[in-house]
């Protein structure tokens, strides 16, 4: 009889919050998003009136236009004009230089972190896996970065890689070397794409072992004992223990992490922005490392323009495609490769 | 035959000898990696005590020369000279934090109790549609969001850092799933004595979601510390969280550089709480993430 029984009501107020809460911050966020995306020359306002002052509010609220106005009556207009519509805010960021750079350079993190963290990871859990003695303090210490505010660990290793008196430049020199301009100005040259990018991706892999390294330490250990066993009788060599048990093993877990990293390395931002300061890169080049969530945000700060916004949601929109586009290519990957 | 499986004492002591170095390099090589992740939060401390005219020399030694601890106080007194007022901006992230956390309860119980437990028209299609935006990157949302919360004359609330976030679809399926995991034998017993749904959901489904919903409480707040995107678009001085706090506040006097024993007071100030929080509470956390999979 339970089977039967219809609870819409009770669904619909349970549902109720969630639903509307949704309905506002999810549902026409895309919409808004898409059909923007769409619109050349977008504009957005309310007109408003107190009596003698008439002012007109922009999309967030601001009052860019006021003027003294004698009116008997309160008076609010809604306004949304645009130019056409068409992939015109598509073909103007790819035209823009600054979006082609956030391109290239969000490809880049992405190729060079992820199979560095993953691999990096992997091999740590393995070896954690394989020892007993003090298993607990590591697996305390690796997750750390996990539990740490972004902006203030990214500030942190600004400081280690300064060129004045950086832990890293002191320790070149204490070795003999000669100091680094990273991602600071050095002795008269400024720091390249390459030191940049490289204090970068050292920040990124330390920010994202922890995860990693918590979720193939808890696959392994769900690894039964018994192929192990096996593999001990037969002698078998670790490395071949690590390739063609734990690694097959474990690939459910690989493919989920790669998944994950890949989508995450995607909309890297957060650590640009504390390594350097506020900006995308050093003062030289203030948007040597910008990525595409930066440039989605630029184009949202900017007032001043009407097309910014238009702009915005196509490079999200961008965004939104290369991330679906990587996640299907993978699923398909690793319904060949993975073993369940 | 025998002869063959049985080892000599020689073949015992080089097999033991082997597995010792093999031993020693996994020790080394793990030692190696704890020194990358811990040396950070070192050189952080450490920077925080230093005097500023140690800083401004080239040379540094690895331990501090003074250890300044009114660094600590200087930070919290220049952060209130540049009108920014320490205490709140903590306060502003915990109140942020707690509000959030308890919207999110709030929602999320109730919606994974209607998907796990109640029977309804259309109930797999609206939660497949549920789930499938959790692909949509957040930037999408942010963008119209900031708009919306504009619009309604909502920047620089509380409001506006709290309300956009209350409710989470990853929540809703990972309490779901826990939800299915109740026999349904106690719900039809329960029926049996005449217990409602939500009665049910109060006396049964929390009580034995317990470890899931600690979960849940634990990274939703440890969202709210690391929130900075969303509070820097639409927090003015009043509503500051801490990693804003953080990055604006400690430029120095022509804002061209950045005073770092006192930003680095701060970034420990900021950090030591939550390393605090893990340590106490390290299995529920460790817990948590493996099963819940995101980051906040």
């Amino acid at each position: 009889m339970l089977e039967y029984k219809n609870d819409i009501w009770k669904a619909l107020l349970a549902l109720a919050p969630t639903l509307l809460l949704m309905a506002v911050f999810t549902f026409y966020p895309i919409v808004h998003t898409v059909v923007t995306a769409f619109m050349e020359g977008y504009s957005y306002g309310v007109w408003w009136s107190n009596g003698n002052t008439i002012g007109w509010l922009d999309h967030y609220g601001e009052t860019v236009m006021q003027s003294s106005y004698d009116s008997s009556g309160n008076l609010i207009g809604f306004t949304q004009t645009y130019v056409g519509i068409g992939f015109g805010n598509f073909t103007s960021i790819f035209k823009d230089p600054t979006f082609l750079a956030a391109l290239k350079n969000t490809a880049i993190m992405v190729i060079v972190s992820v199979p560095i963290t993953v691999i990096i990871g992997l091999l740590i859990s393995v070896a954690l896996n394989s020892i007993k003695k003090l298993q607990g303090v590591f697996q305390t210490i690796y997750f750390l970065p996990y539990v740490t505010n972004t902006i203030a660990l990214g500030l942190v290793f600004s400081v280690l890689f300064s060129s004045r008196n950086g832990l890293i430049n002191s320790f070149i020199e204490a070795m003999g070397g000669s100091r680094v301009a990273w991602i600071t100005p050095f002795g008269g040259g400024n720091p390249s794409y390459f030191t940049c990018l490289f204090v970068l991706m050292v920040y990124t892999v330390w920010d994202g072992l922890a995860f990693k390294i918590l979720v193939f330490l808890s696959g392994m250990q769900s690894i039964d004992k018994q192929y192990y066993q096996a593999a001990q009788i037969d002698s078998t060599p670790r490395w071949r223990v690590f390739t063609k048990i734990t690694v097959p093993l474990l690939s459910p877990m690989i493919a989920y992490i790669t998944i994950t990293s890949f989508i995450g390395a995607f909309k890297a931002y957060s650590s640009v922005i504390a390594i350097f300061n506020g900006r995308y890169g050093p003062r030289s080049n203030p948007n040597m490392l910008i990525t595409v969530v930066g440039y989605t945000y630029d184009k949202l700060g900017k007032m001043s323009n009407v097309n910014e916004i238009g702009r915005a949601c196509a490079s999200a929109l961008v965004l939104f495609a290369i991330i679906m586009a990587i996640t299907v290519v993978e699923l398909w990957i690793s319904k060949k490769k993975v073993h369940y | 035959m025998d002869q063959e499986l049985m080892l000599t004492e020689e073949e015992l002591r080089k097999y033991k000898i082997k597995k010792t170095f093999a031993n020693i390099g996994i020790y080394a090589f793990l030692v190696i990696f704890a020194l990358f992740i811990i040396i950070p939060f070192y050189w952080m401390l450490a920077t925080a005590l230093r005097s500023e005219a140690e800083l401004q020399q080239t040379q540094i030694s690895f331990f501090p020369k003074d250890w300044v601890f009114a660094n600590f106080r200087t930070a919290i007194q220049y952060a209130s000279k540049q009108g920014v007022n320490f205490f709140k901006v903590f306060w502003n992230t915990i109140l942020v934090g707690l509000f959030t956390t308890a919207g999110t309860l709030i929602t999320t119980v109730l919606a994974a109790f209607a998907f796990a437990r109640l029977n309804f028209k259309g109930k797999e299609v609206i939660f497949s549609i549920f789930l499938a935006t959790m692909m949509i990157p957040g930037e999408i949302f942010v963008i119209s969001n900031y708009a919306t919360i504009s619009s309604w004359g909502l920047k620089d609330t509380y409001i506006a850092l709290i309300l956009p976030f209350i409710t989470s679809v990853f929540y809703i399926f990972f309490l779901r799933q826990t939800f299915r995991q109740i026999p349904n034998e106690l719900y039809l017993a329960a029926k049996v004595d005449g217990t409602g749904d939500f009665k049910y959901l109060w006396k049964v489904m929390i009580p034995m979601a317990k470890s899931t919903i600690t979960s849940i409480t634990i990274l939703s707040m440890m969202g709210s510390w690391n929130a900075y995107v969303w509070p820097n678009l639409v927090s003015g001085k009043n509503h500051l969280l801490v990693s804003n706090g953080l990055l604006s506040v400690y430029k120095d006097i022509d804002g061209t550089g950045t005073i770092l024993s006192l930003q680095m007071a701060a970034a420990t100030m900021v950090t030591i709480p939550l390393l605090i929080v893990f340590l106490l509470l390290r299995k529920q956390i460790m817990r948590g993430v493996s099963r819940s999979g995101i980051k906040g």
